[in-house]
């Protein structure tokens, strides 16, 4: 019954690392998907969410739910500024220069981060207390049941967006063809302009929610980008299903990794599911092969 | 081709002579870095540069050559130079078989699979702490001896690295301007049409790959002959990182660009010691302006701004160019 319980246990921590990596996940996804750019900053966004947070609450001495509904319009405007100034300008796109533009940007982001707020791990007080709860022998944190709801609403209001409203239309026609979506006269630069400002909002929420559990500081984006890239390319770049349930299947992987082989090469497992998942099947589980265009 | 030769031979003799008027060692310190950084530079420039294949690990081989290199003299006593031989060719074949799957990607896949790698990498170096030591580093490695020479010195060292930096630029710039080199860059333009014209991009980007690993290797060894004392803490993707941004900054494509890249790159730290935290900022804006607006790299965008700020006078009787 240990075992089992133990088991239970890894399986609930796994669920909500694995949803938090969904979020990130979806940023990808939704940046992907209308630009065809790798945002590798994106990391850094879950990273300012929780970072922004904290300042606020221990220096600006905001109380904890207001400094959340700060935090995430101020990470959302970096995200856009972040947009403009780097992504926009850029005269020869190609896969190259812009992996090393979004590179550079995320090194921007983390340096001046560290410029300004240190490089301390701060912690962040929990959203409603820290009374642990019984559930199926497994010990459950109320902060975990606030990722689960989070991550529930804003896959659920990502689906609504992207399925029901003109705009979430928009983008959708944007990532099917660039060309034709500025035809028939959506401002596909607009659209590349809110894929960020979703994307770095969802990135700052994921970061906030994990923040009381794993704490925080300026070099978490780094892992937190890549396995969220890694849970978007299990669930093949889309906005839906797929990348929660490669997020949820990354989470729950590592976390039976980190409990049943070792702990200190957790990471690494998450990167060889990774590696594994580009040799075998790069354009992840849920999506046909694609053809490439000579 | 003269041209070349003599451009070579000029440096080569720079080089030689340098040391003669360089006051202290400090300097000499500097250098025998840029040279390790050149060769890992010129390593990752052939993989970026000639054949357009994004590489984000490059630290992985760097650090896994030398370790293999520390752990065989340090701890199993074998001959340093054997072990640079065996660390350079074990990482070289390890290069190639990874090779083949994982050039099956291409831009932003390659891209991550390769940090990945590297990630993974540095996970093991700092876990596997029987072998490598762990974060605390692996000390006591011999230095590298020729003779009655022993290498412990910054201006024997000089020598030595430089050594192996100017053997990689020639063999660099000769497969540049082979056949290989050019089937190289046909493979960047478009590797459907490089294959239709009888390229074997697979096997080429895979071969190319190894080459790349196998310099990162002798680098890696080198630097820890040169140290005597490595830690996981200079092979993670902070430092792929600082790599990219000296092929970036110097000019894809270019040997000698990669030289500039390394020796700016490994300069500045210097230069900034009073903002030693300010330097991860620096890079990423040096990534962001130099991808903006000299996407050619210094190589390339030196001229041009000497060029506008010294027009050449127009000829009479010549029309405008």
């Amino acid at each position: 019954m240990q075992f089992f319980e133990q088991l239970t246990q890894y399986l609930l921590s796994g669920l909500s690392t694995g949803a938090i990596y969904a979020l990130i996940g979806f940023g990808f996804a939704i940046i992907y998907n209308t630009t065809g750019i790798i945002n590798f900053a994106q990391g850094e966004f879950v990273m300012l969410g929780g970072m922004t947070t904290v300042y606020l609450i221990s220096s600006l001495k905001i109380p904890l739910a207001l400094a959340v509904l700060m935090a995430i319009p101020l990470v959302t405007v970096c995200g856009a500024i972040f947009e403009r100034l780097a992504i926009r300008p850029l005269r020869k796109p190609s896969p190259l220069n812009l992996v090393i533009i979004t590179i550079g940007g995320s090194i921007l982001i983390r340096g001046l981060v560290m410029l300004f707020w240190g490089k301390d791990t701060h912690s962040m007080p929990s959203f409603s207390g820290s009374e642990p709860l019984n559930l199926a022998g497994a010990t459950i944190l109320p902060q975990h049941i606030w990722i689960f709801a989070v991550t529930l609403l804003i896959i659920i209001g990502n689906k609504i967006f992207f399925s029901c409203s003109i705009t979430g239309k928009a983008m959708r026609a944007c990532a099917c063809n660039r060309t034709a979506a500025s035809l028939v006269g959506i401002d596909v630069r607009r659209m590349v302009l809110l894929s960020f400002v979703i994307s770095s909002a969802m990135g700052s929420m994921a970061g906030i929610i994990i923040a009381p559990l794993t704490m925080t500081s300026y070099d978490v984006g780094i892992m937190l980008g890549l396995k969220g890239f890694c849970a978007a390319i299990i669930g093949g770049m889309s906005s839906g299903i797929g990348t929660v349930f490669g997020g949820l299947l990354l989470g729950i992987l590592e976390s039976l990794g980190a409990g049943l082989i070792s702990s200190g090469y957790k990471d690494a497992i998450a990167f060889i599911i990774l590696l594994l998942i580009l040799f075998i099947r790069p354009q992840g589980l849920f999506r046909k092969a694609e053809t490439e265009r000579v | 081709m003269k041209k070349e030769v003599i451009k070579f031979l000029i440096f080569a003799l720079l080089l030689l002579v340098f040391p003669f008027f360089a006051k202290g060692g400090y300097l000499l310190n500097v250098l025998v870095f840029v040279g390790i950084h050149t060769i890992l530079a010129i390593g990752l420039n052939l993989l970026l540069g000639f054949a357009g294949q994004i590489s984000l690990g490059q630290a992985a081989f760097f650090g896994l050559g030398a370790y293999l290199s520390g752990i065989l003299t340090g701890t199993y006593a074998v001959n340093p130079w054997l072990a640079l031989i065996a660390a350079a060719l074990i990482v070289g074949i390890i290069a190639f078989v990874i090779g083949f799957p994982i050039l099956k990607l291409k831009g932003h896949y390659l891209a991550m699979a390769t940090l990945g790698m590297g990630i993974i990498a540095y996970i093991v170096f700092n876990e596997a702490v029987d072998l490598t030591g762990g974060p605390s580093g692996l000390s006591g490695i011999p230095n590298l001896s020729l003779g009655a020479i022993t290498f412990d010195s910054d201006l024997k060292n000089y020598f030595l690295i430089w050594t192996f930096t100017l053997a990689t630029m020639l063999v660099s710039l000769n497969i540049g301007n082979s056949r290989i080199g050019r089937a190289l860059r046909a493979i960047h333009d478009s590797e459907v049409a490089a294959r239709v014209m009888g390229v074997n991009a697979r096997l080429l980007k895979v071969q190319i790959f190894s080459l790349s690993a196998l310099l990162s290797a002798v680098a890696g060894s080198l630097y820890a002959h040169t140290m005597t004392f490595i830690s996981p803490a200079s092979f993670g993707f902070n430092f792929s990182i600082e790599l990219l941004t000296m092929v970036v900054i110097g000019g894809l494509g270019s040997i000698y660009g990669s030289f500039l890249g390394a020796a700016l790159l490994t300069v500045l730290p210097e230069l900034l010691r009073a903002f030693q935290d300010y330097d991860i900022i620096i890079y990423g804006l040096l990534l962001i302006l130099m991808t903006m607006f000299m996407p050619g790299g210094l190589v390339c965008g030196l001229p041009a701004v000497c060029g506008a700020l010294f027009p050449k006078r127009k000829e009479r009787g010549k029309g405008s160019a």
